[in-house]
């Protein structure tokens, strides 16, 4: 077993903070959302999984190069990981000036070339990705890093997320596979969705370490991720992590979630895991730092909301970086 | 000293190696072994750090060549047959293709799929499937059927910033020759006369360029003089040599070994139909292979796909319209 590790108070406070602007924007979204009529496109949400994105966000460092790969219900590890805040408002808001320009939004955000690959749809389908980035980093001799990308109980089904975790391993890159068991994939929950009586027991068939967390308890997560990422670090290995939590949302904001038993919110997985960092700080100092994330959020909301949409008069409408072979343009 | 097809790519490769250290090779079989076909045979002696074979896992090869690629890195990912790429159709459709698009990051993949039908071979491993790329936005879809092509525009393909489905023929790979490959050649997205004529056009590409060309030659001897055009890459499609020759015949043939359904050959029609209707004399034809799974027996594979006996007889109704 390694060492005990010892979180910093800083982490851990630096961490809540970022976990406390993830849920105050994605709170002013769904208001937004509600409200109609400046959210383009769907809402979908990462309450109830804000430590365990955030810690493995913070455990991460975009200055020295590590990579991060968010998925849907991944507000708080961006932002931990250095994100924009305005990356996400321009997205949601389809601000031109957002990194996507109108041309996708919402959770498909990213800034590739600075470790941020912008997701698709297709679950499973990151994990290979920065599989890939992490190879070239090798192969290019440059500065060891770490990767990580995040992924839902339902999205361990695909043979996407198989076939890359395995050849991860056969290539022994140094990948944290965060597993998020938020109980259900849309609706479906998991007995619906795999037969192990615990997915970290997938990490042993594919010769990679694996780690189980409380995934409501932002100190556990970071005591996790620290290890795993170092781990990652050091042997130059996968690692997978898996998180017991709740979603404690619909999969989007047009969702109800109404077949999610009440009693599970009941559960120690279905703490909110922002009232459980709460209680390790001051009330008073707590209650600071969500009014300086409201302004924060107030300000990047008003700033989005004054640029301008993306003009289809004004787009390239090209869709290949060699122009020159977009029909209709080499005349 | 001649130089097969095979060859040629197998050169093409160690020479984009040899330039450009961001160019790797990742697929099944590709390292000692030298790929299924021999396409990589001995690359792996002289880059023993940027030939890897890769787990039988097509989807995770491609991502992790998209991956690669946003890094700057210029991946080939070998698919062992061009069928078993419906794999990472996910990958190679939703995240390659879309991927310069959303984020205005260029994604240099070059994606080598064995393709085309061979005696034997069956449903699994002789399919064409460039018209399937082909409708993606994104991606260039490229389909050499000289020795030279194979060569050139290989090489091209791993030098352009986006994403390539290279479909190279099987039933090219040994057989066809050249004297010696080429150092300048068309570009891309230029289609080239392979045979100067003026009673009708038959514009094709891959494989069935040699059976068309056969064809030719046959209804020569009736008097014909067909011209035939080698699209080379069928995205981006060169429409305006498709009707500077149909302007010239006024006549129409599209061949495909692809099944018929939509694809390169509808496309052919649609483009001179929509753009030089006036240009045909009669209604053009389409000959593409039947709208059935590939067969395994020789017998029907060879009444599957379009030969130079079917091809002349089509020219030969066509001509005479």
């Amino acid at each position: 077993m390694p060492s005990p590790t010892v979180v910093s108070p800083e982490k851990l406070r630096a961490t809540f903070r970022w976990m406390l602007l993830a849920r105050a924007l994605e709170d002013r979204i769904a208001s937004l959302y509600r409200a109609g009529g400046s959210i383009v496109g769907g809402v979908y949400l990462g309450r109830g999984q804000e430590a365990f994105s955030g810690a493995l966000g913070a455990c991460l460092s975009k200055d020295d190069g590590d990579i991060f790969g968010g998925l849907i219900r991944d507000m708080s590890g961006r932002l931990a990981f250095g994100e924009p805040l305005l990356d996400p408002v321009r997205a949601y808001l389809g601000s031109a000036a957002g990194p996507m320009r109108g041309r996708d939004g919402n959770i498909h955000r990213g800034r590739p070339q600075e470790g941020l690959p912008a997701m698709i749809s297709h679950l499973g389908s990151l994990v290979s990705v920065v599989a890939g980035m992490l190879l070239a980093r090798r192969m290019q001799g440059k500065q060891p890093c770490v990767g990580a990308t995040s992924i839902g109980d339902g999205a361990t089904s695909t043979g996407s997320f198989h076939e890359a975790v395995n050849m991860a391993a056969v290539e022994g890159l140094p990948l944290v596979v965060a597993v998020a068991n938020n109980q259900f994939a849309y609706s479906t929950p998991t007995n619906r969705q795999y037969a192990c009586e615990n997915l970290v027991d997938r990490a042993h068939g594919y010769g990679i370490t694996g780690y189980v967390v409380d995934g409501t308890d932002l100190q556990a997560c970071l005591e996790t991720f620290t290890q795993a990422v170092e781990a990652a670090r050091e042997t130059g290995k996968p690692q997978m992590v898996v998180g017991k939590l709740l979603r404690l949302a619909g999969h989007g904001e047009h969702d109800d979630a109404s077949y999610v038993d009440p009693a599970l919110r009941k559960e120690p997985s279905g703490r909110d895991p922002i009232e459980v960092a709460a209680t390790y700080f001051d009330d008073a100092e707590v209650r600071r730092w969500q009014e300086d994330a409201l302004k924060q959020v107030s300000e990047a909301v008003a700033k989005a909301q004054n640029e301008a949409g993306p003009d289809a008069s004004e787009e390239s409408w090209l869709a290949l970086a060699s122009a020159h072979l977009v029909e209709g343009q080499s005349e | 000293m001649s130089t097969t097809y095979l060859a040629a790519i197998r050169e093409a490769q160690a020479v984009a190696m040899r330039e450009d250290p961001n160019v790797f090779i990742y697929g099944q079989d590709v390292g000692k072994f030298g790929g299924a076909f021999k396409a990589t045979k001995g690359l792996i002696d002289e880059f023993p750090d940027r030939v890897m074979d890769a787990p039988i896992s097509e989807d995770a090869m491609v991502g992790l060549a998209i991956g690669a690629a946003i890094e700057g890195m210029r991946p080939i990912i070998e698919m062992q047959f061009a069928d078993f790429s419906s794999i990472g159709l996910n990958q190679i459709i939703n995240q390659a293709a879309t991927h310069y698009w959303r984020t205005g990051v260029p994604c240099p993949i070059t994606l080598r799929l064995p393709s085309g039908g061979t005696a034997g071979s069956g449903p699994f491993h002789s399919q064409s499937m460039e018209a399937l790329y082909a409708h993606y936005p994104g991606l260039v879809v490229v389909t050499p059927a000289t020795v030279e092509d194979a060569y050139s525009m290989l090489l091209e393909s791993i030098q352009l910033d986006d994403p390539v489905v290279f479909c190279e023929h099987k039933l090219l790979y040994y057989h066809l020759k050249a004297d010696r490959l080429p150092t300048v050649n068309l570009p891309i997205g230029k289609a080239r006369i392979a045979r100067s004529g003026r009673h009708a056009t038959v514009v094709t590409y891959s494989a069935m360029l040699h059976e068309s060309l056969k064809a030719a030659a046959m209804i020569a001897e009736d008097g014909f003089h067909v011209e035939v055009v080698d699209l080379r890459s069928v995205k981006p499609i060169d429409t305006d040599t498709i009707l500077g020759s149909v302007a010239r015949t006024g006549r129409l043939l599209a061949v495909g070994e692809a099944f018929p359904w939509g694809g390169v050959t509808a496309e052919v029609l649609s483009r001179v139909v929509s753009e030089g209707f006036d240009l045909l004399d009669c209604p053009p034809i389409r000959l593409n292979a039947k709208d059935t799974p590939i067969p395994y027996h020789p017998n029907l594979w060879k009444a599957h796909r379009p030969t130079a006996d079917s091809i002349y007889a089509a020219l030969s109704e066509l001509v005479r319209k």
